[in-house]
């Protein structure tokens, strides 16, 4: 199953048009719900470089959040240490109020940004080269203590406040404009991650992590390079998630270790959970399971409060013990055909090279 | 150069277990050598010595007259040896199709083969028509891991093609197969090795088969040759009837 499109591409442009008309009137139609539409998107991003590794490489990481945490720690310093003294920014706990002119804040921004991905991909081939020898079991927990290590890490470290956290450079103008700013990186992060996988996964190299996934040992007889397809596949999500890291902190305003950039409890297993209630291992399975989940998680925070962890938890339990392929996978189990799996003897009818092909079987 | 793999002197032991002694065989180019013997003698052994599945403790694997034996299963893959397995191996979740185009050769990957678009070009022409060659044409579009056994293995035969290997070595490639494919599959090694220019190098337990087929036979007993000669010199070594064929 390789998942590229749901029934044709014309679905497909479909969805599309839809998902990018919601984003772009999204904020205009609902003006109060920016910061959880916004949200939304992270979440769709989030799943989706998640089943790079997860679905399609079958290696079920569970410390995906830690570039998360890692690009929005680098992009706080590059942001500050740009025009100021990140040790002494830090230790402050937010008494200087460093006034950053617009082109300042906006230009640390953007090169904060970019330092973002570049850092959390560097580390994940680092972490890469040395976790990607486990399997399994052992690869998820592997990661997850990669994640719980980098914030006790983080919080140790005062130069960049420990356990105090950094407050993040203001974003300039009004309130409502930096919202929407926020608003719109994390609607292009998503559509472009978005499109860039729909692109790797109708390539060799998306043939090759699921070679990877179904037979790791036949991969290697074959003589795939498969360390180096497991490093950038993973690096490309880090990239990612590096990025979407250093826009989350700068939309908080202010970041610390535990709760905001290594938020393993919360969006590092929602983001595994979102990828397995859509159909992990597909283009679509992802998106579609993290507005699903999104939608229940603000449902069950506005109408089941005090109850709304034990209503996530069961959501979880019941997608992991008795629905593990998730939509999608249920689907193309459902209807293989309109996946495209059948049998298929050249579609022009030609009987008669048809029956030589039986004849020589 | 006449062999394309020349094992020496080769020992593999598994603990107490000698799983191989000294073993010395010779696989020439572009020939079909078979190798035959009981169950536990050491065939399975040899095969995962010589594509680097496990170091081996002594003596020396050449394939085309360079050492391999420290080499690791990849990048003998790359060199041009392949294997298939006695318990089929294919990617069971993807179609025929996508598992013939990941099976191309990885000898020089460069990003734009990494990247390379699939279903189009010279890739998905050669996949069809290696899937015709095995008769699986018609399920390309199929989950390969929904075909029945005879099917993957078949399947798995066309993709260690694909890679256009040097060596081929198959590891019993007619067992679990109905004897009415035997047949075909037979015919199909043979043309992979005289229009494709396949070494191949096989484990079989059916003698009309490897009889057949093969032009030279090394036969293995407790992990030591027996024997090495043509099809008609084995069949009659008595030491090869005593340790496996059986008096008729």
């Amino acid at each position: 199953m390789t998942g590229v499109s749901m029934t044709g591409g014309r679905t497909d442009w479909l969805i599309y048009a839809g998902l990018i008309g919601f984003g772009l009137l999204g904020p205009v139609l609902f003006p109060a719900y920016t910061n959880q539409i916004a949200v939304m998107w992270l979440m769709i991003l989030m799943a989706s470089t998640w089943d790079v590794m997860g679905g399609q490489t079958g290696y079920n990481s569970l410390g995906n959040i830690a570039f998360f945490g890692i690009g929005m720690y680098a992009s706080a310093v590059v942001q500050i240490a740009l025009f100021y003294d990140v040790g002494e920014y830090t230790a402050a706990f937010g008494a200087i109020k460093v006034d950053f002119t617009d082109a300042q804040y906006f230009g640390g921004l953007a090169l904060g940004l970019g330092a973002a991905g570049i850092v959390a991909a560097v580390v994940s081939v680092l972490v890469g080269l040395c976790v990607f020898g486990l399997r399994g079991p052992y690869f998820a927990i592997g990661t997850l203590g990669v994640a719980v290590a980098m914030a006790e890490l983080i919080a140790g470290w005062d130069y960049v406040g420990g356990g105090g956290g950094i407050s993040m450079p203001v974003f300039p103008g009004e309130a409502g404009a930096s919202s929407l700013a926020f608003y719109a990186m994390f609607f292009v992060l998503a559509i472009s991650a978005h499109l860039l996988l729909r692109w790797l996964y109708s390539t060799q190299f998306g043939l090759a992590l699921n070679a990877i996934r179904d037979d790791e040992d036949k991969a290697e007889a074959m003589g795939l390079h498969t360390l180096r397809y497991k490093l950038i596949g993973w690096a490309i999500a880090a990239f990612f998630m590096g990025i979407a890291g250093a826009v989350f902190g700068n939309m908080i305003g202010f970041i610390e270790p535990l709760e905001v950039a290594f938020p393993t409890t919360t969006f590092g297993i929602f983001m595994v959970a979102m990828a397995l209630l859509g159909g992990k291992g597909t283009l679509w399975g992802p998106v579609l399971g993290a507005i699903l989940f999104h939608v229940v998680k603000e449902l069950t925070w506005t109408y089941l409060l005090g109850w709304q962890w034990v209503a996530l938890g069961a959501l979880i339990i019941v997608n992991i013990v008795y629905f593990q392929q998730g939509i999608l996978g249920w689907a193309a189990d459902t209807w293989p055909a309109a996946f495209g799996l059948k049998v298929d003897d050249g579609g022009n009818g030609d009987a008669s090279t048809a029956k030589t092909r039986e004849a020589a079987e | 150069m006449t062999n394309i793999i020349e094992l020496r002197d080769v020992s593999k032991a598994y603990g107490g277990v000698q799983a191989n002694t000294d073993v010395s065989i010779d696989v020439p180019v572009g020939k079909i050598t078979g190798l035959i013997g009981p169950n536990g003698s050491g065939k399975t052994t040899l095969f995962n010595s010589i594509v680097g599945y496990h170091p081996i403790d002594s003596g020396s694997i050449k394939f085309e007259g360079k050492e391999i034996s420290k080499l690791r299963v990849p990048q003998i893959a790359r060199l041009g040896m392949l294997r298939t397995f006695q318990q089929t191996r294919i990617y069971s979740k993807m179609n025929c199709l996508d598992n013939m185009q990941i099976s191309v050769s990885h000898r020089e990957e460069t990003a734009g083969s990494m990247f390379a678009p699939r279903d189009r070009g010279e890739i998905v022409e050669r996949a069809e028509r290696l899937l015709e060659f095995v008769g699986l044409y018609a399920k390309r579009r199929l989950v390969s891991g929904d075909l029945s056994f005879g099917q993957q293995k078949l399947l798995e035969f066309a993709m260690a093609l694909m890679n256009q290997p040097k060596v081929l070595l198959l590891d019993e490639p007619t067992a679990g197969i109905n004897p009415t494919l035997i047949n075909g599959l037979i015919d199909r090694l043979k043309l992979a090795n005289q229009e494709l220019g396949v070494t191949l190098f096989v484990i079989e337990h059916n003698m009309r088969v490897i009889m057949n087929l093969a032009e030279q036979i090394s036969c293995l007993a407790h992990g030591q040759l027996l024997a090495t000669g043509t099809p008609d010199e084995i069949q009659n070594d008595q030491r090869v009837v005593d340790a496996y064929l059986g008096a008729h």
